[in-house]
């Protein structure tokens, strides 16, 4: 078993030769241009380094999606074109901000889920306790107080 | 027991089982977005020493192929080759190769070396026609249907299980649609 | 030799483990004091037990014993000490002889200095301690023996990975684990609680210097972690929101929300329920991190090389241990009784609003972090969700929290006044409206939302300013009183303000540094020259130096402003050979303002280098922050509550009855 992993893993990490050397390319001449393809690169995953976008990647894949990119872009096409362009070859898995869909409809809506699940779930615990408030007949007496706040902590205020 | 007090080990049951499937999935395995679309188009001179070369016209020829994406940097790719040399003596179906990023004379060297199972071959130095058919590791193999439609795509070495029982029943099953 | 008898202390720490879990269990529900008391020794024994197994495993290291397959293929004889040394835990074996030394330490330290616990109360804990690690020995000894021999032994070792080789990661791991672990201690006062059916506020100050002792060292943790990533990965990124950061992200946060909660129950004894339910997903996170980092389910840059049988153990060992303590919880739970009544505008509303918030920010990072996982076993689609995604989901769960943390503190027990809490912050109110119109003067067409953060910052940061202020009466009462009424103010108080205006610094650097930073990609030639931020920066060339097990091409950089020499900068890239990798080592000016960030690359075929240089506004603060924070922690854990012990549980009991009555 032992063996056959670490095989497994050589060659994983010979797919994904080490990519950690920086990635510098002759930009684009025209400034605009350039700051489009950098933002554009950012937010494509690198698909051999995982979790890295091609931008912080220098893996030979990374580096020929990046002028991919460029040409793209020098072709005249948009930014929505250009990430199109490269969607169509290796999926929406690409995309570092992941497409709203029906597949990712739990996924964009969760917080919102989360908090409202959250809110109604505080607001009922207040209400019970404010149904409990009512149902309490007298606060503590004073020696009772006392007592509490001693035992509870000196800087309760 | 209150609905709050057990909807915890509910949530928890589902996220054990999402699990316990996810150890059976690989995450590194990206599955490719150009099942049932064409092929890209392109066309490609052969590697230096071998006759044929190989565009996507020749794989809209009504025979169902292997397109294999292979290099001689490429370590993995020597675990799969006694298999696709034994392909291509049985000659159970069409192979290609598509030879990624290679010079051409280490790529030569490479097919005189451990042999040719290839009918063409393609070589696509600069990797562009690896990137439109979404190639990000080497080996990979594609199979293609007679129309030129991409129906599968294998990624990594190929074993003797995947050919038998992956790659082959969907040659069949591209032949049978024919 | 060594190692087989470092091996046989292992088997040795299994066998107390797994009496210490049983044995004390039966003797505190059968009420047998010498079944009770085997706990402590036990837990001593079996710390010393794995002490022996670590400090096995360090000799091999320190000797570059390589018939030891782990040091063979983690070590190197050409290593600095200090590498070697900490090699030990950058692996997966040896990381878990790390994980299990701490968990005996921690149930090791409750035995030593729990006295002051109840003998069962302290038993059932150690019992439940005892039996998190026999899970652990169990793991190390069935799929992941560090002390396997390899026969013949190699000559050299295949080294560490170079990236690894760093003092800031060499001492990520200890605190991460500490933080984790410290965790299971808060795991297992819950359980133990839940076995006695009794949650009051002495256990809450029992669990509470646990929870945050566990708190401050994952905090610390991530601040290394991501301090490192930021000087040692070459693009001046300092949180990526990969699984494995986000597996130690989860854990802070609800550990950061039992931290709250337990004050509540210390001081109100309510909401005992749901503290209990934080404390074992707290630590159901830690190990569920576990179970990521290690079973290749997620992708992640920093992922032990997986194996799926590990994958399969955790897996088990998860859901015994979480599913069976949530099992314990939906049968207990109901049975605690209901605490103190509050309005919701109170101190307890407010800590109750600061858990439903980091709650869902930590379920959003959860989803974030296993939908690809979900969407795959589910759907086979595969997605990536990236910063993006958390950046979009996550901030806007912030704003709120830091809005309330400075408001919080104010609201007195039971009931509160919102108006008048908001009243006493005009000050505040003002200070922050003059930072968002300084931001807005000084980054004028820069993006709008920063210049909100930075308000929302300084928001929190004044207003825990303000509130000690009141609390000393400073201004209103001379100053010698206010001295003596800061002296005499509990060191949690102090401890509070000062981890809340930690918080605030952190926001402030990663608002500054996310929205202003400045990025040039360009490839120099020596005798070239740009500028970043008003500064100019002239490469002068490289040289090739050697170091202790690399060689390094070093760039020259010259950093001046207006004419005016400011500082030469060295960035490295690194080769090592050993196993052979390619780092950078980026330059970095670090100043409170701002970083100067450059990092060299590879020669470029048209000639020159490839460069990267950065200016990253207050980035540092992120850091400062979190220090400060910690600080804060550390502060709030010398309290004298804490450190003479909490009173008897008897003295505290007694109230109770008066209190349920009055319900």
């Amino acid at each position: 078993m032992r063996r056959i992993v670490r095989r497994l893993w050589i060659a994983l990490a010979l797919l994904a030769a080490p990519a950690l050397a920086l990635g510098v390319d002759p930009p684009l001449p025209d400034s605009g241009q350039e700051a489009r393809a950098i933002e554009i690169h950012k937010a494509l995953r690198c698909l051999v380094c995982q979790n890295q976008s091609i931008h912080d990647s220098n893996a030979g894949l990374a580096v020929d999606l990046r002028r991919v990119v460029r040409e793209r872009i020098q072709a005249g096409d948009n930014d929505a074109q250009v990430v199109g362009y490269v969607v169509a070859r290796y999926g929406d898995w690409v995309l570092l901000k992941p497409p709203f869909n029906v597949k990712t409809a739990l996924l964009w809506g969760a917080p919102a889920i989360l908090i409202l699940l959250g809110i109604v779930t505080v607001r009922s615990f207040h209400r019970r306790n404010r149904a409990l408030a009512a149902a309490t007949p007298a606060p503590l007496s004073t020696h009772e107080r006392q007592r509490l706040e001693r035992l509870i902590g000196e800087d309760a205020p | 027991m209150r609905l709050g007090t057990v909807l915890p080990i509910a949530i928890f049951a589902a996220l054990a089982v999402a699990l316990g499937v996810g150890l059976t999935l690989n995450p590194r395995e990206i599955p490719s977005a150009l099942i049932d679309k064409p092929v890209p188009e392109f066309d490609l001179p052969p590697v230096p020493g071998k006759p044929l070369g190989l565009a996507s016209r020749n794989l809209k020829e009504g025979e169902v192929a292997l397109v294999n994406v292979f290099a001689s940097w490429c370590v993995a790719c020597r675990e799969e080759h006694p298999l696709l040399m034994e392909l291509a003596r049985t000659k159970r179906v069409a192979l290609h190769g598509l030879n990624y990023k290679d010079a051409p004379r280490d790529a030569q060297r490479w097919l005189a070396e451990w042999g040719d199972p290839f009918g063409r071959t393609g070589a696509d130095r600069s990797g562009r026609v690896g990137i439109d058919f979404g190639v990000y590791g080497v080996p990979e193999t594609f199979v293609v249907d007679g129309q030129g439609r991409i129906v599968m795509k294998h990624i990594g070495p190929i074993t003797p299980a995947d050919l038998e029982t992956k790659i082959l029943p969907a040659v069949a099953k591209a032949r049978a649609q024919r | 030799m060594i190692p087989e008898l470092g091996h046989y202390a292992l088997v040795l720490a299994l066998a107390v483990a797994l009496a210490q879990s049983v044995i004390p269990l039966i003797g505190a529900s059968r009420s047998l004091p010498s079944w009770v008391a085997v706990a402590k020794p036990a837990a001593i024994a079996q710390f010393g037990f794995v002490a022996y197994a670590f400090v096995a495993l360090m000799i091999s290291y320190i000797i570059s014993d390589f018939s030891v397959i782990n040091v063979a293929e983690n070590s190197h004889t050409q290593k600095p000490m200090l590498y070697k040394v900490t090699g030990l835990w950058g692996n997966h074996e040896g990381s878990l002889v790390l994980w299990v030394l701490m968990l005996a330490g921690f149930g090791a330290a409750v035995a030593v200095f729990g006295g002051n616990l109840p003998p069962t109360l302290r038993a059932r804990v150690l019992a439940v301690q005892a039996a998190i690690g026999v899970g652990f020995y169990l793991f190390i000894l069935l799929t992941s023996n560090p002390f396997a021999r390899l026969l013949p032994p190699p000559l050299e070792g295949r080294g560490l990975n170079p990236l690894l080789q760093d003092p800031g990661l060499a001492f990520h791991p200890p605190f991460l684990y500490a933080g984790y672990v410290g965790f299971s201690m808060a795991f297992s006062f819950a359980i133990a609680a839940l076995i006695e059916g009794r949650v009051d506020p002495a256990w809450a100050r029992w669990v509470r210097p646990w929870t945050l002792a566990a708190w401050c060292a994952l905090t610390v943790g991530i601040a290394l972690g991501s301090w490192w990533a930021y000087y040692e990965l070459g693009w001046g990124g300092w949180w990526f929101w990969d699984p494995v950061e986000n597996a130690s992200f989860m854990p802070w946060l609800l550990g950061t929300a039992l931290l709250h909660t337990a004050i509540v129950v210390e001081k109100r004894d309510a909401l005992k329920s749901w503290t209990i339910l934080l404390a074992l997903l707290t630590f159901a996170l830690s190990l569920l991190g576990t179970f990521l980092v290690r079973s290749g389910v997620l992708t992640s840059v920093h992922a032990f090389a997986t194996d799926p049988e590990r994958g399969v153990f955790i897996l088990a060992f998860l859901v015994l241990v979480v599913g069976f303590s949530l099992v314990l919880y939906a049968i207990r739970a109901p049975s605690l009784q209901a605490g103190g009544l509050f309005q919701p505008i109170s101190r307890e509303g407010a800590l109750i609003l600061n858990n439903l918030l980091l709650t869902t920010a930590c379920a959003t990072v959860f989803v974030g972090t296993m939908y690809p996982l979900f969407l795959d076993a589910i759907a086979e689609t595969k997605v990536s969700v990236g910063a993006p995604y958390f950046n979009a989901t996550f901030g806007p769960l912030m704003v709120p929290l830091i809005a309330a943390m400075a408001i919080g503190p104010l609201l007195p027990w039971k009931r509160g006044d919102l108006g008048g809490a908001l009243g006493r912050l005009k000050i505040v109110f003002a200070v922050t409206a003059a930072v968002a119109l300084t931001t807005l003067y000084f980054t004028w067409g820069g993006p709008v939302l920063a210049v909100f953060g930075m308000a929302l910052a300084a928001w929190l940061i004044v207003g825990a300013a303000v509130e000690f202020a009141e609390r000393i009466r400073l201004g209103r009462a001379p100053l010698i009183e206010s001295w003596r009424r800061a002296l005499s103010l509990p060191r949690a108080t102090w401890g509070m303000s000062i981890a809340h205006a930690g918080m605030g610094l952190v926001v402030m650097g990663i608002v500054a540094t996310s929205a202003w930073e400045q990025e040039r990609l360009l490839i120099m030639k020596p005798g070239d020259r740009t500028t970043i931020a008003g500064y100019d920066v002239t490469f002068l060339g490289t040289e090739t130096i050697r170091g202790p097990n690399y060689m390094a091409e070093r760039g020259r950089y010259e950093v001046s402003r207006g004419g005016a020499f400011i500082a030469r900068m060295e960035p490295e890239q690194r080769s090592y050979p050993t196993p052979p990798m390619q780092t950078s080592e980026a330059a970095i000016r670090p100043r409170p303002d701002a970083d100067i960030y450059i990092a060299i690359g590879e020669p470029a075929e048209s000639g020159g280098w490839a460069t990267r240089l950065y200016h990253k506004p207050l980035v540092h603060w992120i850091w400062f922050g979190s220090f400060v924070m910690v600080a804060g922690g550390l502060i709030s854990l010398t309290d004298r509550r804490h450190r003479v012990g909490a009173p008897a549980r008897q003295r505290v009991r007694a109230p109770a009855p008066s209190v349920q009555a009055a319900e």
